[in-house]
């Protein structure tokens, strides 16, 4: 039971939560949806389930705080405020696309959003993001950067560069494990020395140790709030470890078989972030008619945003040659 | 005048950019206090203090991946890898991300910075410490290539290569760094992708890089003396972007030609401008392109070993009196 007398967050922040999350919970659903009608091509990777992280840190920073996130960053890229239609677009390799298509479900990108990017390889993006919290803190201003990963990220050597780095230079950063359990395939536990694959060398970095449930919105609120308070503040980089679990396959092409029956339904049916914090609202008394109007809002939000991208146009072929160089063009030799 | 080394150009050049521009910065491992490996950046600690000249753990994806991070936010990195070999180590950074993070954002990120690296022969310090690897930038689209030859060179370069918008992996060679040139000013500032005639000559079209170009000049001035034959010979300067023209003209000029690269043979950088060269100058060939690189081979150690992997003068000479004689 939660305490309800206990109303750190507040009416306002709860609802901006509850809209993010079906934000990103139905946005995702659509692109599954566009899938099945052939309409999104090549892979993607969904995080159905885990949408009270990237939530919670939506909700919580500020225009000019960079995001760092995977392949898995539909919803990361969302959450800062872009377009629906930029990231379905760009899924379906629309010219409405945030990169008309130039860098696919895997690399969403939105700079004026602060979405610096989606990386596809493991580990480099933690790296990444250690140079821009190096600018704010070079330039003396307060930015934020923070940095989502998973928890087969934290078994790649440039994990540990990143996190050594950042804390000798306490840098403004947060790096965000997002632990599903699950590396591609494998059981995390599997293959990782330790228990909390994030959380248990967060010492060797000398940075305290934090877990949290990821699927509860409240509690990622409270965590990615402290972490970014933190970070503002000049007081260095925080890693948190989120349980969490991811509803569909690894990608488009897995349908998750290794993962136990009774495991998926307990996650699903007893842990989903959402159905939980709609139960959460009312134990807050807010009101139902308020829940739901949102809801709404929200679905025909996406309905929109389809229908603008399924009529956008294919980008120009001329767009391959286009963004190599800064002068906008590819040409290597006069 | 100025007489300088090439070592003292780097970290003059640094400085320059550093005293112009307050979003430069250099980070690389034992290069502040320790002034570098190869001494190369010596004083630039004590001029701008640990904010602006920082040295790193030995941790070459996070050098190269704050480098980029910060060049993503506005600033100007110049990041030292200190043995080019160690590329091998952070190569996910240089290849899939800093070349192609322009590209797949569809241009909404530009990564102006400098990776600055020692490379290639002469030391003998083995397989792991002394390859020419310019090919291997090369050949990634969103990379520019600079592998500078002399003093002057290193200067004018480095001050393009700081103020380009796009990457740029700057080739030091080892065995240059005690090279030394009387300049006319320190002030210099050469394009990327302008070559440089080392010598002239209409009877063969000799192209190098940086140890490569000087060791065919000299070769060029020993086949005048002794030899009677004129070698023109261009020192490239930059790979990507590439002088195609200036290679051109000195081709359709001289119809010979040869490129000097200190790499393996195989997809060694000559072996896309022997392909250029009979693509665009087939008609004014006198014969095929000549490829001097070392056999494809790991460079071995010892003196008389390595000393006859890497192309030197003397064969240079022989190859091409060879050439010009049609043998
Ligand atoms: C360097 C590297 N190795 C392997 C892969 C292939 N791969 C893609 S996703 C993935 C699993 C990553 O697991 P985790 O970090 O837990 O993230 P999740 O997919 O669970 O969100 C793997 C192995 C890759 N993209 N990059
Ligand atoms: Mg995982």
């Amino acid at each position: 039971m939660v305490d309800i007398t206990n109303d750190d967050i507040g009416e306002s922040n709860r609802l901006a939560l509850w809209e993010m999350m079906l934000k990103l919970r139905l946005v995702e659903k659509k692109a599954y949806d566009l899938f099945l009608q052939n309409l999104i091509k090549g892979t993607s990777h969904l995080a159905l389930g885990q949408e009270a992280i990237a939530g919670a840190f939506g909700v919580s920073l500020q225009e000019g705080d960079y995001t760092f996130c995977t392949y898995r960053g539909h919803a990361h890229t969302l959450a800062r405020g872009s377009s629906i239609e930029g990231v379905l677009g760009e899924l379906m390799g629309r010219q409405c696309g945030l990169m008309k298509g130039k860098g696919g479900s895997m690399h969403l990108t939105d700079v004026d959003k602060g979405v610096m990017g989606s990386y596809a390889i493991i580990g480099a993006h933690l790296t990444i993001a250690n140079g821009t919290a190096l600018a704010s803190k070079y330039n003396n201003t307060k930015e934020v950067s923070v940095c989502f990963f998973g928890d087969g990220t934290t078994n790649i050597g440039a994990f540990h560069e990143a996190l050594n780095m950042a804390q000798i230079w306490k840098l403004p950063i947060v790096f965000v494990c997002e632990n599903n359990l699950y590396m591609e395939y494998t059981p995390i536990g599997e293959v990782t020395a330790v228990e909390n694959p994030a959380a248990d060398r967060a010492s060797a970095y000398n940075m305290e140790k934090i877990i949290v449930d990821g699927n509860d919105a409240d509690e990622m609120y409270r965590t990615a709030q402290a972490a970014i308070k933190k970070a503002r503040d000049g007081d260095g980089p925080s890693l948190i470890e989120a349980k969490t679990y991811r509803h569909s396959g690894h990608s488009r092409a897995d349908p998750g078989k290794y993962r136990p029956d009774e495991e998926v339904k307990d996650w699903m049916e007893n842990k989903d972030p959402i159905t939980n914090y709609r139960k959460r609202l009312l134990e807050f008394n807010i009101d139902e008619e308020i829940i739901s109007e949102i809801e709404n809002k929200v679905k025909e939000q996406v309905e929109e945003a389809t229908e603008i991208s399924k009529a956008s146009a294919i980008p120009d072929v001329k767009e391959i040659f286009t963004d190599v160089w800064a002068d906008g063009g590819y040409k290597w030799h006069n | 005048m100025a007489q300088l080394t090439y070592r003292e150009s780097v970290s003059l050049a640094i400085a320059q950019a550093m005293r112009k521009d307050p979003k430069v910065f250099f980070i690389g491992e034992d290069v502040g206090a320790a002034g570098g490996v190869f001494k190369a950046t010596v004083g630039l600690l004590d001029e701008f203090g640990k904010d602006r000249v920082m040295d790193t753990p030995i941790s070459e994806q996070a050098i190269l991946g704050a480098a980029m991070g910060a060049a993503m936010a506005g600033l100007r990195p110049i990041a030292e890898i200190m043995f080019s070999d160690f590329l091998a180590v952070c190569w996910d950074i240089v290849a899939n991300q800093i070349a192609k993070t322009r590209y797949m954002s569809d241009g909404q990120i530009n990564i102006p910075l400098v990776i600055r690296t020692a490379n290639g022969g002469g030391s003998k310090f083995g397989a792991q410490h002394s390859q020419s690897l310019e090919n291997w930038s090369m050949m990634i689209p969103g990379l520019k290539v600079v592998a500078p030859s002399s003093p002057g060179d290193v200067l004018g370069l480095m001050n393009s290569a700081v103020n380009d918008p796009d990457p740029v992996i700057f080739y030091e060679h080892k065995s240059l760094y005690a090279s030394k040139e009387e300049l006319e000013s320190t002030e210099l500032s050469i394009p990327l992708g302008q070559s440089n005639i080392l010598h002239e000559g209409s009877d063969i079209t000799i192209i190098g890089l940086a140890l490569m170009a000087q060791r065919a000049k000299k070769a060029a001035i020993e086949l005048k003396e002794k030899h009677n034959i004129n070698a023109k010979v261009i020192d490239l300067r930059t790979l990507v972007p590439l002088d195609l023209q200036s290679i051109k003209s000195a081709i359709n000029e001289t119809g010979l030609a040869m490129t000097v690269e200190e790499n393996p043979r195989l997809c060694g950088w000559g072996a896309e401008i022997s392909s250029l060269i009979t693509e665009h100058c087939f008609n004014n060939l006198k014969g095929p392109v000549t490829r001097l690189t070392t056999p494809h081979v790991p460079l071995p150690s010892a003196d008389i070993l390595e000393d006859n992997t890497i192309p030197s003068v003397d064969v240079i000479v022989q190859e091409v009196i060879k050439k010009v004689k049609g043998e």
